[in-house]
């Protein structure tokens, strides 16, 4: 309860950045607590599957740039007014956001469906490698794909028009990120807590007991693997918006791996670690390499740091923190 | 495709199976024993490339170069063994993915500021440096045929240590039955850092090597760190033997695939098209052979026995 007020503030707190921003005079900064509320989306989906699942998906990234690469494509397609390639009708894409968010979940989600499907069978780091090898795959398809920017990757020229919203307007932008963060983190909150939930948290402790139970395991895994790429999507067609490009290197192995140290430094097992840890990475990022072009220099002794003595990442020292002071 | 050019693809292949095979003999071996995942291997592999790379720079002996570069590797090792993944052991593979990412952030700045920011040539050494006649009106060059001969002494090497030799037995017994081997009195902590120590050293060796065929830059040890790990799934973990199999797999479907899936596109597409897509679908192909091999034995070729 005690970690759910702590949040709660947290948000409310989030809520006034483009104000602080205003008050430094530093809109940078806005943009900078965009792209932490981004990321921290596409961490917390891992989330539910490293966290309570017990699945480590090393290609998560993947997800993240298929939804990037859903509204670069539709975008480019609007703009020159061709047919999106691949397709058995003719479209000549669109910058609806509400046509493009939607759509870039559901890409992603039927392609993670599908890398579940063949990788879920695997167990421990079997499944960490075929999860990498499939991310790894799509990264090399859209290094060949000349028509979509090949290793260049893709301007997207023009940012999704929404109703009531600008997303030129940079606190409009942070505003429709953390709403729809908050969304993601009551939807995935009430799925933990539904049967659906406890059954995936129970599956990662003792899977054999479920399944003589009769318990189909495998679909509610694989239900949880396509949610959780659906929601990266999301977040990867969000970022394309911010960055106005989307290339490979937004999937490469590293970008997957940068998503794990995330979760990990923030804590598993708990929602908001995703946040927090997507918070801090990108901010020691941030402040680091406006000090020292030799940030990851610092960056890499506090990965390790973390790791050798606070186990639970950022979360598990609140938790620690909070229960002392009872 | 005519048969010369297949045979000469067959050699390429092969040398880069060897190359494999050093990195991934030592990774499946830490991990086979040890449960650990470094992914700081592919980084032991750049120190080794730098290290021969400078010294081959200012003295020109090749030999002098390579110890050098598999000395500091294997200097590297132990102090990581020693320093950090010891603590890590009986962590989850998170906790080691972490702390090993940290590594891999520390050594590739850390040679930036050592070695400069440019990427280092490395010549191969004139005796070394020239093509010999392999078959009617063909030659290749003899430094790629002294890295297959290098990979394949590695490999008799490693299969007289580990079937042969008392070390070897603890090893393998390591590898399976763990606490039953500390009962027994052995100082297994010590098994562990000497096996990390030797795997660092022929990263190392793979990267001084490797050197005078690449250049030698920061995150050449993350483009092939991720190879290597495919080799040890598809061979199975903990598995020299499968390491091996593995790693000829990998090198000749990828080198087969490069040179053969472009001209077979290009019977169906437009030349530049089928280059280009070609190539990468060579890149794909190894991710794919990795995942049919998952697909039909989950555990990899030649899995050992009661490892996870």
């Amino acid at each position: 309860m005690k970690i759910a007020l702590t949040s709660l503030a947290a948000l409310l707190l989030a809520m006034l950045v483009p104000v602080w921003a205003h008050v430094i005079d530093d809109p940078f900064f806005v943009t900078m607590a965009t792209r932490m509320i981004i990321m921290a989306m596409a961490v917390i989906s891992l989330g539910l599957l490293v966290g309570f699942s017990g699945l480590v998906s090393f290609g998560h990234a993947a997800f993240f740039g298929l939804g990037g690469y859903t509204v670069g494509i539709l975008a480019k397609h609007h703009n020159e007014m061709t047919d999106v390639a691949f397709l058995p009708f003719s479209w000549q894409g669109s910058i609806e956001g509400l046509i493009q968010f939607p759509l870039a979940m559901i890409v992603s989600g039927l392609f993670a469906a599908l890398v579940g499907l063949l990788s879920l069978r695997t167990r421990g780091v079997f499944f960490i490698m075929i999860t990498l090898a499939f991310a790894q795959m799509l990264y090399h398809f859209m290094i060949s794909l000349p028509t979509y920017g090949g290793e260049d990757g893709l301007s997207v020229w023009q940012r999704s028009t929404l109703p009531f919203i600008d997303l030129y307007d940079d606190q409009h932008f942070f505003y429709l990120c953390l709403a729809l963060l908050i969304v993601e983190i009551i939807f995935l909150k009430k799925l933990l807590a539904s049967p659906f939930g406890v059954i995936i948290r129970a599956a990662a402790q003792d899977e054999q007991r479920l399944v003589t139970l009769g318990v189909p395991v495998f679909r509610y895994r694989l239900f949880a693997f396509a949610l959780a790429g659906a929601w990266a999507g999301l977040s990867g067609a969000l970022a394309a918006n911010l960055f106005e490009f989307i290339g490979p290197g937004l999937m490469h192995w590293s970008r997957s791996g940068e998503m794990l140290v995330m979760i990990i430094l923030g804590g598993l097992g708990s929602i908001y670690g995703g946040l927090a840890g997507a918070i801090m990475f990108i901010g020691l990022e941030e402040v680091l390499s406006e000090k020292t072009e030799h940030w990851s220099l610092i960056l890499g002794p506090i990965l390790i740091l973390v790791v050798l003595f606070a186990r639970g990442g950022l979360m598990g020292a609140l938790q620690r923190f909070l229960a002392s002071k009872d | 495709m005519s048969i010369a050019l297949l045979f000469e693809q067959a050699l390429n292949g092969l040398q880069q199976g060897m190359m494999l095979f050093l990195l991934a003999s030592g990774l499946t071996l830490t991990f086979g024993i040890m449960g650990i995942i470094n992914l700081a291997h592919g980084a032991t592999y750049m120190i080794g490339a730098y290290v021969a790379a400078t010294v081959m720079a200012s003295t020109e002996l090749f030999l002098v170069s390579v110890g050098a570069g598999m000395l500091v590797a294997g200097i590297m090792g132990l102090i990581l063994e020693f320093g950090i993944l010891r603590r890590l052991y009986d962590r989850d593979h998170l906790d080691q993915v972490l702390a090993t990412f940290g590594i891999i952030l520390i050594a590739n700045e850390g040679t930036k500021i050592i070695f400069g920011p440019q990427a280092l040539f490395m010549a191969p050494p004139d005796y070394l440096n020239q093509a010999v006649p392999i078959g009617p009106d063909m030659t290749y060059p003899l430094y790629r045929i002294s890295i297959i001969l290098v990979g394949l002494l590695v490999v008799l090497f490693l299969r007289h240590l580990i079937l042969h030799t008392k070390l070897g037995m603890l090893i393998r017994a390591g590898a399976t039955h763990r606490e039953m081997v500390a009962a027994m009195g052995v100082d297994i902590a010590r098994v562990f850092t000497l096996v990390f120590g030797l795997g660092a050293m022929l990263a190392g060796l793979a990267g001084a090597m490797a050197a005078p065929l690449l250049a030698v830059q920061v995150g050449m040890g993350e483009n092939i760190l991720i190879l290597t790990f495919v080799v040890i799934i598809i061979g199975g973990l903990g598995s020299v033997r499968g390491a091996f199999a593995g790693a000829l797999l990998v090198g000749l479907v990828d080198t087969f695939g490069r040179a053969i899936l472009p001209s077979l596109l290009m019977t169906i597409l437009p030349p530049a098209t089928a280059a280009g897509i070609g190539g990468s679908l060579s890149d794909i192909a190894i991710y794919l052979l990795m995942a049919v091999v998952l697909m039909i034995r989950p555990e990899g070729l030649f899995m050992v026995k009661g490892k996870r």
